[in-house]
């Protein structure tokens, strides 16, 4: 054991910090899926296509920013601006001319037009960007490394993936958390989510809270996308990757809390990068391997409550 | 509580029917289930008589769907034990209380909403032979003709092609019914029978559902709000209320209690007996 | 028009025996169709209890693959296609058990995550796989017989007809049958199911095994016919795909499949070339443009005809 980490140990700790970043990236997305689900009722398949848009959204507004000579600091407040700019042109369109359409359809029916829409937004970003690697470093460059002391070694990290990522997501889980328990929109969403019809019934407006919803969690995607590109080199089926990623992580941490979303993005972006580091044969299969394992045995997932049908 | 076991063997005026058989068909002790700080049941013991018919009466929120959804093993109680015929089915999976001959029909009838009356009744039947016969067609000759008899027995022959998603509220209670019975069951629970049912049917309803029960010697347990209904029907009355079993006995003594009237029936349950 | 479907099926065989005698070069369009249609098939059955698979072509994927490795030991079609199926079943049986306690969301989103696992084997096994090169297959023998090029593509679209056929058959018996009809109740009421003593998941589980097993022929078709397999048969496109061409066949009878399959793969031959790089977009146009305002499908629309014309 002290042998095997002797060896292993660095390896370990980059694991460990690697993990880290990457479960803050998977947070953002999960939290915005989860989001959307609790109060649409509606899985949305192109989730990951808005993380997708995102990362190459940024990396050309990073690359114009540099080509038009402005400052480097400039790079930062673009990976946001281009979140937001993504979310706000497709979030509200998809759900007023969209989605509006089959909320009271059948679930069959709700999968196959977000399905669709993903098919949709996977080509139309490869049209755009093409299919060769774009890269999108400059943010990343900016800040610089930082040695990590770690079991009596250091291991040179980037300060973007060791700070600033949990910073934004540990920001978005307290901002997310505040604005849904303490602010009159949040906690309407929070009736919405709880229960649908008593909530319309008192003659809230279930029309404004989905679009805000929806634009919203579109906005968390894509500022995942906007905070990994600098991180990955973006390639075609990052979108589907991503989906399928941020559902494991809310189907493990069960539909509900935020915080259980948190916590399980952490567990399932450590397992992965432990992968990583130790068994990459198994980088893709480990999240799944997770959630399998959680939901054997806990089938609502670890934070979800079961709940009875009223028949 | 002072629930008395004071069954008595008249049999119901209107239906010349036999006095109950003796034995105990199925025996419930001690049950408790609580929601959260809600005491849906709060220690309910109960025996039920072989062929009898029991109406639970009680205030929306007593625990009377909560008894039928432990017994047919929807939820299981938290406490305490169901026996049916001396076997003890506490807990049981629904399928596996389908199978000792419990049926159940639904307040919200649970009707394959895609399928028509003729096919509900047939999957019911399919169910009850074993549907483990993958090339056969489920309307082979003696399913659709024993659907076709229940549906009959039921009133239903006129809508049978109808598909089930359409028919009225009065009629998706029968059809609910209907395929309860196909299962042959020798106990049966009925949650609401007459609810949706439009007031001038309701007698008529009830006593084909009687007739249908009696004939196939059917023991009942049936919950119901109107007070005309249970004084006719049921041999026995249980009134539920937060929970527990507050009076229990003939319809003519219990339905009297000037306390019952009060507390449970309330006034828009007078009675006209 | 459920009567007339056994004559509406050799009417369409009979068609398509005539347009592979008279235009030989989409005899192998026509062939790979089918098996698209066998999938497809199986996908529907799954759509009959409301549940709709993302990873489908896993399955076609496992039966083609088993016949790239089995093929230069044992190169007889009419041993790889029983192997291949039967291969395809069981891992659908295992698969099955986990996924059948899911429903909507879930059902559909784990059997994605499974065909990316998947996916992501056969790219990164390159010693057994060849990566996403992909694997040649050896010539195979028919019933001892080497035919050359001509009969051979003959003797395919005959066994993809056949299949077609048979499984068609017993898909259509079974439809109709109690468990068929149990399998639908999912769909509507799973609650009444189970209390009339009907073990639900078990029912669903019949149907997903059956759909395994003929998405594993449709692979070992395609592999035989293509004679070269790569991981792309795994991808979510392909899955996507498969949906796409259930939902265009529609839902009605045993030959909505067969039908939007070929339909499908005659406009594909046609119309790729156009789309290279946009088929994903038009698939997702399409799907949406055939959901919202043709629910029914091809099928639908060709029995609404089939009325005018007998009124």
């Amino acid at each position: 054991m002290i042998d095997w980490f002797h060896e292993n140990g660095l390896l370990l700790g980059l694991a460990l910090l690697d993990g880290l970043a990457y479960a803050a990236l998977v947070f953002m997305v999960a939290v915005g899926l989860n989001l959307v689900f609790g109060v649409l009722r509606i899985l949305n398949v192109a989730h990951g296509s808005f993380y997708a848009i995102g990362a190459y959204a940024a990396a050309s507004l990073s690359a114009f920013i540099a080509a038009q000579g402005l400052p480097p600091w400039a790079a930062l407040p673009a990976l946001l601006v281009a979140a937001a700019l993504v979310g706000a042109l497709l979030g509200p369109p998809i759900e007023a001319l969209l989605l509006r359409r089959i909320y009271s359809g059948e679930p069959v029916i709700q999968l196959l037009v977000t399905f669709a829409l993903f098919m949709i937004l996977e080509d139309a970003q490869k049209l755009i960007w093409g299919v060769q690697p774009v890269s999108n470093d400059g943010a990343m460059r900016l800040l610089g490394t930082v040695d990590v002391p770690f079991a009596g070694d250091v291991i040179p990290f980037t300060a973007y993936q060791l700070f600033l990522l949990p910073a934004v997501a540990l920001a978005t889980l307290a901002g997310l958390a505040w604005f849904l328990r303490r602010t009159l929109t949040g906690r309407v969403i929070v009736a919405v989510t709880t229960d649908r019809e008593a909530a319309t019934a008192m003659g809230i407006d279930a029309k404004r809270v989905f679009l805000l919803t929806f634009t919203a969690g579109a906005m968390l995607a894509a500022l995942g996308g906007a905070l990994a590109s600098p991180t990955t080199a973006l390639v075609p089926g990052i979108g589907a990757q991503t989906i399928v990623l941020s559902f494991a992580v809310i189907a493990t941490a069960g539909l509900g809390r935020i915080e259980g979303a948190a916590l399980t993005a952490l567990l399932i972006g450590l397992g992965r990068s432990v992968a990583v580091y130790f068994a990459p044969e198994l980088e893709v299969v480990m999240p799944y391997i997770i959630m399998v394992a959680v939901l054997l045995v806990r089938p609502q997932g670890l934070f979800g409550a079961a709940e009875a049908r009223r028949i | 509580m002072s629930a008395s076991d004071d069954r008595s063997a008249e049999g119901r005026e209107g239906l010349n029917r036999p006095p109950p058989d003796q034995g105990v068909m199925l025996e419930a002790r001690g049950l408790r289930l609580a929601f959260g700080g809600v005491r849906a049941a709060d220690g309910i013991d109960l025996s039920v008589m072989r062929g009898e018919f029991l109406a639970i009466i009680g205030p929306n929120g007593a625990g009377k769907t909560t008894f039928i959804n432990m017994t047919t093993g929807y939820l299981r109680p938290q406490a305490g034990s169901i026996h049916h015929e001396g076997e003890r089915i506490t807990g049981l999976s629904p399928r596996a209380i389908v199978r000792r001959g419990i049926a159940r029909s639904f307040q919200l009838p649970q009707l394959f909403t895609e399928h028509t009356v003729l096919e509900n009744a047939a999957l019911a039947i399919a169910a009850r032979l074993g549907i483990w016969s993958p090339l056969a067609p489920l309307l082979r000759r003696e399913i659709r003709e024993e659907a076709r008899e229940l549906l009959a027995r039921f009133g239903l022959s006129a809508i049978e092609e109808s598909r089930a998603d359409t028919l009225n509220e009065g009629a998706r209670k029968l059809a609910d019914i209907a395929m309860a019975v196909a299962l042959k069951p020798r106990l049966l629970l009925m949650d609401e029978p007459t609810s949706g049912v439009a007031a001038s049917e309701k007698m008529a309803v009830v006593e084909t559902l009687a007739r249908v029960l009696r004939d196939a010697a059917v023991t009942a347990v049936f919950v119901e709000h109107d007070m005309d209904v249970v004084a006719r029907f049921a041999d026995r009355v249980a009134v539920w209320s937060q929970g527990r079993i507050v009076a229990l006995g003939p319809p003519a003594t219990v339905l009297s209690d000037p306390e019952v009237q009060r507390e449970v029936i309330g006034v828009s349950g007078a009675i006209h007996a | 028009m459920r009567r007339a479907e056994p004559l509406l099926a050799l009417a369409g065989a009979a068609a398509l025996v005539g347009i592979a005698y008279a235009a030989p070069w989409l005899r192998f369009v026509l062939t790979i169709a089918l098996a698209k249609g066998l999938a497809v098939l199986g996908i529907l059955l799954l759509l009959k209890a409301g549940q709709v698979s993302f990873g489908h072509a896993m399955y076609a994927a496992v039966g083609a693959y088993v016949v790239a490795f089995a093929a230069p030991g044992m190169g007889e079609a009419l041993v790889l296609l029983p192997l291949a199926t039967g291969i395809a079943g069981l891992l659908g049986l295992v698969v099955g058990l986990f996924i059948t306690r899911y429903r909507e969301i879930f059902f559909s989103m784990l059997n994605l995550a499974i065909s990316m696992v998947l996916y992501s084997m056969l790219e990164k096994f390159y010693a057994i796989t060849k990566g996403t090169d992909g694997i040649r297959v050896a010539p195979v023998t028919f019933a001892g017989l080497s035919p050359e090029r001509e009969s051979a593509e003959w003797a395919m679209f005959a066994i993809a007809l056949l299949l077609a056929f048979g499984f068609g058959i017993v898909a259509r018996l079974y439809l109709a049958s109690p468990m068929g009809q149990a399998l639908a109740g999912i769909k509507t009421r799973e609650t009444r199911l189970e209390f009339m003593g009907v073990p639900a998941r078990h029912v669903l589980l019949s149907a997903y095994v059956f759909s395994a097993v003929m998405a594993g022929a449709a692979g070992a078709i395609i592999a035989m016919t293509t004679r070269h397999v790569t991981p792309l048969l795994a991808y979510w496109t392909t899955s996507g795909e498969l949906v796409f061409i259930a939902i265009l066949g529609g839902a009605g009878g045993v030959l909505g499949p067969f039908l939007g399959a070929a339909a499908y793969e005659l406009i594909r031959v046609h119309a790729a070339a156009a789309f290279a790089d946009l088929w994903q977009l038009t698939l997702g146009i399409a799907l949406l443009l055939v959901i919202l305002f043709a629910p029914g499908g091809l099928w639908g629309v060709l029995a609404r005809l089939f009325r005018r014309v007998r009124a």
